[in-house]
């Protein structure tokens, strides 16, 4: 199918981008990659008035050192990410769950600002967002605000970015030296997760220190599993406890709640073992 | 809006609406039916053209968003009458059987050998995993890409695949003829 008819625009700078977003109003979108966006439009499931385009906002791409965190411009791509080395040394689980992220044409375009701000539940990115503490950093009208990701995904589809908001950077702690998994299960090739599970742990002499458990589509928003986490840190980083920590991973329902215990432990003994 | 575009090495300035896709003015506008449209879903990859050296989806693409780079579809690949090393190894490991996929499959493979100059089985099958081949001729797909991998060697080539992409300066050099 052909979109229905939009403007398009093309801002030089954020501020300009964000000055574009308000005076269109409420029906105007903005577009990174468009691997999301280009679909919805052609399927007509949504009609903006107007499309303001931030690909030539070059100063939204790359990864920054910025001491005990990582800065990701909101316009990097998934195969950038991919293929970045302070995210390797630093946010290993980043790198193994964009490796998954639909297909390589795909990760060319899509963004991973982009699949944050879409919030597609099924979306890869969103539960290692959440379980890497992530931090959003925004621009709008009154300036720049910082949204932690506990906070940034409200529902299906929905962030708390305003209108007349965008996405510009994310801030990832550093998590030098954990092991880290993301176990998926789909039934296709690019198809999107039934459940996926997002690891990550910090292991030292033997024992685990530090543990981080994001779930992917297992309701309206990604799910942080706490109860795994405690039910981790200062054991043994062995078999038996993995398999009693993952059976504490819940998806509120039958089917999902059984593949999140699954994925849960098979996540955490890759992301022990390295 | 206005748009220059470089298709194939030729630069076009067009006026097009900004909801005319990609592949739509590859196809209707610029002739380049080569490339084909597939699933219109995004799924298939039949439209992959090459979008400053990386593969994208022609189809999941505004054309509004190529204005100003360089795009090389199924058609720029053949250089003085001669087929890239990719068809060629299509060709010759009877790597279609209906077609439709093709260019598709070419481009993609392009992509994933400027990587991976010597892919295994399992590297191919997952650096397409964005294409589709209804037929299900995956297998001679698999076996064409890995001769194309032997026919691109340094020294075994045309100079026209000497990428100049970054990520391919890693390439080993494996002794050619």
């Amino acid at each position: 199918m052909i979109p229905a008819e939009f403007k398009y625009l093309f801002p030089s700078t954020v501020d300009e981008a964000v000055r574009m977003l308000a005076e269109e109003g409420e029906d105007a979108k903005v577009i990174a990659g468009g691997q999301s966006l280009v679909p919805v439009l052609r399927m007509r499931l949504a009609a903006p008035t107007a499309l303001i385009d931030i690909g030539g906002l070059t100063e939204l791409t790359g990864v920054r050192d910025d001491g005990d965190s990582l800065l990701i411009g909101a316009m990097t791509t998934h195969y950038e990410v991919q293929r970045d080395h302070l995210i390797h040394d630093h946010a290993l689980l980043l790198k193994l769950v964009t490796d998954t992220v639909a297909d390589p044409q795909i990760r060319h375009r899509g963004t991973f600002g982009g699949s944050l701000c879409h919030a597609d539940p099924a979306g890869d990115l969103l539960a290692p967002a959440l379980a890497l503490d992530a931090v959003m950093i925004i621009a709008g009208p009154g300036g720049r605000r910082e949204v932690p990701a506990s906070e940034f995904f409200v529902d299906y589809f929905t962030t708390a970015l305003a209108p007349d908001e965008i996405l510009i950077d994310v801030r990832v702690p550093k998590f030098t030296g954990w092991g880290a998994h993301y176990e998926k299960l789909n039934r296709v090739a690019q198809a999107w997760s039934i459940v996926a599970v997002a690891a990550a742990v910090q292991v030292s002499g033997g024992a685990i220190s530090a543990a981080r458990v994001g779930l992917t589509n297992v309701g309206s928003g990604p799910l942080r599993a706490f109860e795994v986490e405690a039910a981790l840190v200062g054991q043994p980083a062995s078999a038996e406890v993995i398999s009693e920590a993952a059976l504490r991973a819940s998806a509120g329902d039958g089917y999902k709640d059984n593949l999140a215990r699954v994925l849960t432990g098979r996540a955490l003994t890759a992301a022990v073992a390295g | 809006m206005h748009i220059s575009v470089n298709v194939d090495g030729v630069t076009y300035a067009d006026e097009v609406e900004p909801r005319l896709l990609l592949v739509h003015y590859l196809r209707e506008r610029l002739g380049k039916t080569g490339t084909v449209v597939g699933c219109d879903t995004g799924n298939c990859g039949a439209c992959t053209v090459h979008l400053d050296g990386h593969s994208v989806k022609s189809c999941q693409m505004l054309a509004v968003q190529a204005n100003g780079h360089e795009v090389t579809t199924i058609e720029g690949l053949a250089r003085d009458g001669k087929l890239h090393p990719v068809q060629e190894a299509f060709h010759s490991n009877h790597a279609l059987q209906c077609g439709f996929c093709t260019p598709g499959m070419i481009m993609q493979a392009i992509d994933l050998l400027a990587d991976e100059s010597d892919p295994d089985d399992e590297t191919v099958r997952k650096g397409l995993e964005g294409n589709l081949c209804r037929c299900t001729g995956y297998q001679n797909i698999v076996r064409a890409v890995q001769d194309a991998a032997q026919r691109m060697k340094p020294g075994a080539g045309p100079k026209q695949e000497q990428h100049s992409d970054e990520h391919v300066s890693s390439k080993q050099p494996v002794g050619g003829e």
